[in-house]
């Protein structure tokens, strides 16, 4: 049986902390960072990486367009 | 010689503009111009040389037409009459900042308002001092036969290019509803995609290609260093238009004694006005600027060093006196003698105001 | 396995379309605006036009659209977008031509413009941001807002009396012969930009077929202009919004 597993990267810089993506994840995975990035806003981030199964809904949500998602298909063991 | 034909001003105008190879009308209908689009939607020219002609819904959505069209680097022209032209004033200004190439033409009614479907020259300050927001300049010719009706569609389109700046041809009701002989020029190809992409690909907005950033259109710039910067772009190439781009005709004026200054109609009046002096024995000549903008300055300059008046002869309340008196700079008194509401004024009268306001004056 | 060793070039799920620039949008966070952006620059990478597509910019807080789209741009005045996409279409047939325009242009203003594009048919894609609230200036009432709904020109919520009706824009040009396609969509969920994708895909498509005018209008947020977070627009987006305005295809010719 396969198992996908995903990757979110934000450009962090970019990010304006909107929250629409963490809204969007259907794992839990995103959250906003406790941390700053140089505008000031808390940046989205993987919070739970492991849950991530790379749908791309964050991407397709973010209106700035700083999102990359990556995804494998994982054999289980 | 080219083609002979007995025209309206304003069929001359239609007629012209398709042979210089313009790509693109967008009108609205208003008197007293009308004929102009009448004329090319009766001429089809379409088929013939693939030029679009478009009725638009309203004066403000032609000039914008004319906007969207001189962005891609065509050659595109509207026309309307006083009202008209008010409301196109939006896209004009638009144009101006923008830097396109684009031919109005205004078929003058007198004002204010609705005012009066008859002829008149009271649009001059709104055509030769921008008429929109912002500091601009147009190009301004006034034609003041149907010859030149046919003609200023090449002359001013050419500066257009020449300047990226949009030209006015200023007639009015006369100019647009007599009909005179005229001889029109061959035809002239449209500019193919490869002429225009090799004339305004730097700006024209043809299609972002890979061999080029991609080109934007605006006039918006919200950087005040660089809105200042582009208006002293604008302002130079003003300052050259000045320089370089003046015409006038001048007659009787290497004895004249006193200067009759009129454009267009009036100054066909003022033709015959100068004979009616001089058989009086005034040495009257005339001054016809034919470019409105940039204004003959210099040469009333010189004229005001050998002349001991002139009088400004304008279908309106006084508009180019003011221009005549900055060139004159208190030199000679420069009068006005004006009719407006749509009379027009006899070379009698002329005279008179002549005799009154400057020899006596 | 690690992160790392999923971020790699050929596990790439989603990316940032090229015909997209890299500037940053002047948008503020969670704004609607970018999210049809991409969308658009989407649909442009995926038909292969980007050196065919001509863009009209309105006046609005999208005026700057210019910056974010690789392609080439005309900067309309307010609510003129469809009378430069007129002149355009008609001048360079063979081009993607296509509007850009929000509520306060597009149905205010610009009224006469878009009804009468539409109504001539022309070969042209409208995208019609409706948030129900002039953004650029500040929060003003646009002809879309809603009854009752608070905004800087309209502070005790709009009065009917007072102001009008909201205007239903959409339900109005697809009355227009001109029109082929018209619909209205949103994009707050990731299921909501797949269809818009759809629907902005389909109207490109149709310029290829010269069917005539496509009109999507996309029921969006402001949440500086409403007060409210990006969330909580969309929240309050789904159940003030969509009553008035709802979702779904209104014409395919």
């Amino acid at each position: 049986m396969a198992k996908v597993k995903g990757a979110v990267v934000v450009d962090i810089e970019k990010c304006k902390g909107c929250n629409l993506c963490v809204v969007e994840c259907p794992t839990d995975t995103l959250a906003l960072s406790p941390n700053v990035n140089g505008k000031g806003y808390n940046y989205a981030y993987m919070e739970s990486p492991d849950a991530c199964i790379g749908c791309s809904n964050c991407g397709l949500v973010c209106p700035d367009s700083v999102i990359t998602v990556y995804k494998v298909k994982l054999q289980q063991a | 010689m080219g083609e002979l034909r007995l025209m309206k001003g304003n069929e001359a105008i239609a007629e012209a503009a398709i042979r210089y190879g313009v790509d693109g009308y967008f009108g609205y209908p208003i008197t007293p111009q009308s004929e102009v689009i009448e004329t090319l939607m009766a001429r089809k020219p379409w088929e013939e040389t693939g030029m679009v002609v478009v009725q638009a819904e309203s004066e403000v959505a032609a000039a914008n037409m004319l906007y969207g069209g001189a962005a891609c680097g065509k050659k595109v022209m509207t026309s309307s009459s006083s009202p008209g032209v008010s409301l196109k004033l939006e896209a004009i200004s638009y144009i101006a900042g923008a830097e396109l190439p684009a031919l109005v033409v205004n078929v003058v009614r007198g004002g204010p308002g609705l005012g009066t479907i008859q002829p008149a020259q009271s649009d001059y300050f709104q055509a030769v001092k921008g008429g929109g927001h912002g500091d601009y300049h147009l190009i301004v010719f006034a034609p003041n036969s149907v010859q030149e009706m046919a003609d200023f569609v090449e002359d001013t389109y050419e500066l257009a290019i020449k300047y990226r700046n949009p030209a006015m041809i200023l007639s009015d009701g006369i100019i647009g509803q007599m009909m005179e002989k005229v001889e029109l020029k061959d035809f002239k190809p449209r500019f193919t995609d490869a002429e225009i992409k090799e004339k305004f690909g730097s700006w024209a907005t043809t299609g972002k290609t890979p061999d080029r950033e991609r080109n934007i259109v605006t006039s918006l710039e919200l950087q005040s260093e660089l809105q200042e910067k582009h208006n002293h772009k604008l302002q130079a190439k003003y300052q050259q238009m000045r320089e370089t781009e003046v015409r006038f005709e001048s007659t009787n004026t290497e004895d004249a004694e006193y200067l009759l200054v009129a454009y267009g109609s009036s100054s066909r009046i003022c033709r015959k006005a100068m004979e009616l002096a001089r058989d009086k024995g005034i040495k009257v000549g005339l001054l016809r600027p034919i470019t409105l903008f940039p204004f003959p300055t210099k040469q009333l300059a010189e004229l005001a060093n050998q002349v001991k008046g002139m009088l400004s002869v304008e279908m309106s309340a006084g508009q180019m006196v003011e221009d005549i008196r900055l060139a004159v700079n208190g030199k000679v008194p420069v009068e006005h003698f004006g009719r407006y509401g749509g009379i027009i004024h006899s070379p009698d009268e002329i005279v008179n105001a002549l005799e009154k306001q400057i020899i006596k004056g | 396995m690690e992160v790392k060793d999923i971020i790699k070039e050929e596990n790439l799920a989603y990316k940032k379309t090229k015909v997209l620039t890299d500037n940053e949008m002047h948008y503020c966070p969670g704004c609607t605006h970018g999210v049809v952006h991409k969308v658009i620059a989407e649909v442009i990478e995926e038909k292969d036009i980007q050196e065919n597509t001509i863009g009209i910019s309105p006046v609005g807080c999208s005026v700057l659209a210019y910056n974010y789209l690789h392609i080439d741009w005309q900067e309309a005045a307010h609510g003129r977008a469809p009378a430069l996409a007129t002149a355009t279409s008609r001048l360079m047939p063979d081009k993607y031509v296509f509007t850009y325009q929000g509520d306060g242009d597009l149905a205010s203003i610009g009224a006469a413009e878009i009804i009468h594009a539409c109504n001539r048919g022309e070969n042209i894609v409208v995208i019609f941001i409706n948030n129900g609230i002039y953004g650029m200036t500040g929060g003003q009432m646009a002809p879309t807002t809603l009854e009752g709904m608070p905004t800087s020109t309209s502070p005790y919520g709009r009065d009917i009396k007072l102001s009008g009706h909201p205007l239903k824009m959409t339900e109005l040009v697809a009355n227009l012969p001109g029109t082929t396609f018209v619909a209205r969509h949103s994009a707050e969920t990731a299921g909501a930009v797949r269809k818009l994708k759809k629907a902005i895909r389909k109207a490109f498509d149709n310029i290829d077929e010269k069917k005539g005018t496509s009109f999507i209008e996309v029921v969006s947020t402001c949440s500086s202009g409403w007060k409210l977070t990006p969330e909580a627009s969309n929240t309050w987006m789904k159940e003030n919004m969509f009553p008035f305005y709802p979702l779904g295809i209104i014409k395919d010719e």
